[in-house]
């Protein structure tokens, strides 16, 4: 069998459909006009790998290039330099060609609240803000606020890649990595989470007392207080309360940045990459986020298939298995017959998993027919340094040419 | 029954198999002849999934039975707490209504810090210690499908932050006595892992967090482990290249006349990826041994997780000394 027939293999094999639904990711990454690309999937699915190894691509290409990672592995972090938490892109070494560069930097929530509160309100202000329990629970710890700040600090970089940098713009391509959530969406919905909170009914019911005559509330509003007191406890509510006061003036702030990030997100030059294994669980949220993007209209770019089995040679599983167990079975096998038994059925187990990957593809691409895909081969080992990223996005590169 | 945990906290990285390893533990307990409640925690109908039975409302429904055990679920629902913790403490009826106009239960429950794992902790503490009139626990043991490794220190110990906060009253008993049973003995925290990188590195740190927290860690449970079919010594051979395509060839030649030179090659390319694969997970195997925990292995379930194989798993538990 030549060389040619085993790849023509692979790519039958798979579900590639045609070239017009292969997503070229040379193409995005190489369109000037693309300056912002967001890589969202369901958890483990490689979002981060994917959008370092990009964002390398990219640099290599001659752009210039942010990559915001949020909880990298730690080999990955301390191969993109990432060691000091501070905050703030650093130039990735040995990274970007052709007058192309790559910074990276990994997201730190609460410094982020810390810097917008502090950047935003007096420093007395900001100081009561800082200091108040409910505030240092709410930026550390409540479930929102890792996507809420992913978003502010979107907003901020890509202000920051406008304004910056000598030669014209310090970056002209963000790439941003979305936070281990379980599901995709809610990179999307929690900004509305933490607003609503904020600016909520019952926040403003608290936060009236201290403004306007109590009268004005029913005699309900006494019994509800009360109640919560007993509940959270008395310091727990007075906690909230001042931090609400202080955090009033700060918040219509709060609400116009997170409103222009998603505007953002739906300009032109913004593409969603959805991340997926093969799975059944993360295609139905790939699905899902796919269908939520059309309706937020944000412009998806299409999907990557991450991890899938590749076996590198045509046989068959059960004809494997059927050659195992015949090598087995000889009168005096070798020890060589018997290591090559046990790869035969390495082997069958191959192609039992990738025939499985492929149905789950193929019921993907039966719902989403015009969503453009591309199926990334899993690497036999973790990727955690420049040269496996760069791997990564040479072979995604090359799995959209093979068409 | 001494010596036996009577609450096992399962958690672990998400997506590395917590759901399906505490439901199969609650089977194979069951199949000890233990009443055992399953409960989960995160509004996610997993338990109702993994035993294809409808959504669970807040209430305890038998959902498998064994010879002389049974398994009960419970989807905790945060707000339903509380309202049963307000009517508990304080008879709030017609507040408690009040309060739900107002948005506050949704407020205090998920927005309020802490306020949501106290009820959810409270529940679990209630189930545990519940007895019938007879004097017997209600279920021999309770399982709990718990938060992820990056949450699940601060969820167990919420209530020593309560402690913190009420100085004395009901409230602060209540969080003094599920403080005690999460130190308890009888109380096993089990992480479940997978043998890569990122999981066995948040496994690590949550065992150092649980450790710190002197909240008692109960077995590493490494999930979906893939057999290798082969040993030690042919894994070297591969990997070494002592084994050459040739040799493949001339082995394959023996059994599959169709099969060309390239074959042997893919095989070989093939057999490298796992060895390599295979060795990764050694590596991790290794790291996790340094914890210091009992470590209980489970293998990958081909055709997916079905009763069949949750009973499967839940017998390797227990046998594995969970219990
Ligand atoms: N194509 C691939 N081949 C082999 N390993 C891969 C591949 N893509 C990702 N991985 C590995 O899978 C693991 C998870 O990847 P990654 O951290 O990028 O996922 P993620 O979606 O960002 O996860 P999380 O939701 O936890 O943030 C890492 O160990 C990574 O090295
Ligand atoms: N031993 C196993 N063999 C095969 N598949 C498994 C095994 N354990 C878990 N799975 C599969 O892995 C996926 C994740 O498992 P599960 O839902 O139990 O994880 P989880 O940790 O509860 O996830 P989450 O963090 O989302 O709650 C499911 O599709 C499940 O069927
Ligand atoms: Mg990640
Ligand atoms: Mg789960």
């Amino acid at each position: 069998m030549s060389r040619s027939r085993t790849r023509s293999r692979q790519v039958g094999g798979s579900t590639t459909a045609d070239a017009a639904t292969v997503l070229d990711v040379d193409a995005i990454i190489d369109d000037p006009t693309i300056e912002i690309v967001v890589c969202c999937g369901a958890g483990g699915v490689g979002k981060t790998t994917t959008s370092a190894a990009l964002a390398l691509r990219a640099a290599e290409r001659g752009r210039k290039v942010c990559v915001l990672t949020i909880d990298p592995a730690r080999r990955l972090a301390q191969s993109l330099g990432l060691t000091a938490l501070d905050n703030v892109p650093r130039p990735v070494a040995g990274a970007g060609a052709d007058g192309g560069s790559l910074d990276a930097m990994m997201l730190d929530m609460k410094r982020t609240f810390d810097e917008v509160v502090v950047a935003h309100a007096s420093p007395e202000k900001a100081a009561q803000i800082l200091g108040n329990p409910f505030y240092v629970a709410l930026s550390s710890s409540f479930a929102g606020t890792q996507e809420y700040m992913a978003m502010e600090k979107l907003g901020q970089l890509h202000a920051e890649a406008v304004a910056d940098g000598a030669d014209g713009r310090r970056w002209d391509l963000i790439v941003v990595d979305t936070p281990p959530s379980r599901s995709a969406l809610d990179f999307l919905d929690a900004p509305e989470r933490l607003s609503s909170l904020l600016d909520g009914r019952l926040i403003r019911l608290l936060l009236a007392p201290a403004r306007g005559p109590a009268r004005l509330f029913s005699a309900g509003f006494g019994m509800i207080t009360s109640a919560l007191n007993k509940v959270l406890g008395a310091q727990v509510l007075t906690d909230v309360q001042t931090f609400v006061a202080a955090f009033d003036t700060l918040f219509g702030g709060f609400r116009q940045r997170a409103e222009a990030t998603f505007a953002l997100l739906q300009d032109q030059g913004t593409a969603f990459l959805v991340i997926a294994s093969p799975e059944p669980d993360a295609m139905r949220e790939a699905s899902y986020f796919v269908e939520r993007l059309s309706q937020d209209a944000m412009p998806l770019a299409g999907l990557v298939v991450n991890r899938m089995t590749v076996p590198a040679f045509a046989l068959d599983g059960d004809d494997a298995h059927g050659a195992a167990r015949r090598l087995r079975g000889r009168t005096r096998p070798t020890a060589d017959d018997l290591v090559v038994a046990s790869l035969l059925e390495v082997h069958a187990r191959a192609e039992r998993v990738a025939e499985r990957e492929r149905r789950v593809v193929k019921g993907f691409a039966a719902a989403h027919p015009r969503v453009r895909r591309v199926e990334l081969a899993s690497l036999a080992t973790d990727v955690h340094d420049l040269d496996g990223l760069a791997e990564v996005g040479e072979r995604l590169a090359a799995a959209s040419s093979r068409v | 029954m001494a010596g036996e945990k009577r609450l096992h906290v399962v958690t672990g990285k998400g997506g590395t198999g917590k759901s399906t390893v505490a439901a199969a533990l609650a089977l194979g307990l069951a199949a000890q002849g233990r009443t055992v409640l399953l409960c989960e925690v995160e509004g996610r109908q997993g338990i109702a999934q993994l035993f294809d039975v409808p959504p669970l409302p807040y209430e305890e429904r038998q959902v498998a039975a064994t010879d002389d055990g049974a398994v009960y679920a419970l989807a905790i629902d945060a707000e339903e707490a509380l309202l049963e913790y307000l009517a508990m403490f304080y008879r709030l009826g017609r507040a408690g209504k009040a309060l739900d106009r107002f948005g506050v239960i949704d407020f205090a429950t998920t927005i309020a810090p802490g306020v949501r794992d106290v009820l959810l902790t409270g529940k679990v503490y209630e189930a545990v210690r519940r007895r019938d009139e007879a004097g017997a626990y209600t279920y021999d043991a309770v399982v709990l499908d718990a938060p992820p490794t990056g949450r699940i220190t601060r969820f167990l110990n919420v209530n020593e932050e309560v402690a913190g906060l009420a100085k004395v009253g009901p409230v602060r008993r209540q969080a003094d006595s599920i403080m005690t049973m999460m130190r308890s003995q009888r109380t096993a925290v089990h992480l479940v892992t997978l043998l890569e990188e990122m999981p066995v590195q948040e496994t690590m740190d949550a065992i150092n967090d649980l450790n710190a927290a002197t909240l008692g860690v109960g077995h590493v449970i490494v999930n979906q482990v893939l057999p290798s079919p082969l040993d030690d010594a042919a894994a070297e051979r591969v990997a070494s290249g002592a084994l050459t395509p040739a040799a493949v060839a001339k082995s394959l030649a023996r059994v599959e006349d169709e099969l060309g030179p390239s074959a042997a090659e893919g095989l070989l390319l093939e057999g490298h990826a796992h060895v390599a694969r295979q060795r990764l997970q050694s590596h991790q195997r290794a790291v996790l041994t340094e914890a210091g925990a009992p470590v209980v292995e489970l293998p990958h379930l081909e055709d997916g997780v079905d009763l069949g194989g949750l009973y499967d798993l839940g017998g390797r538990l227990v046998e594995g000394g969970v219990r």
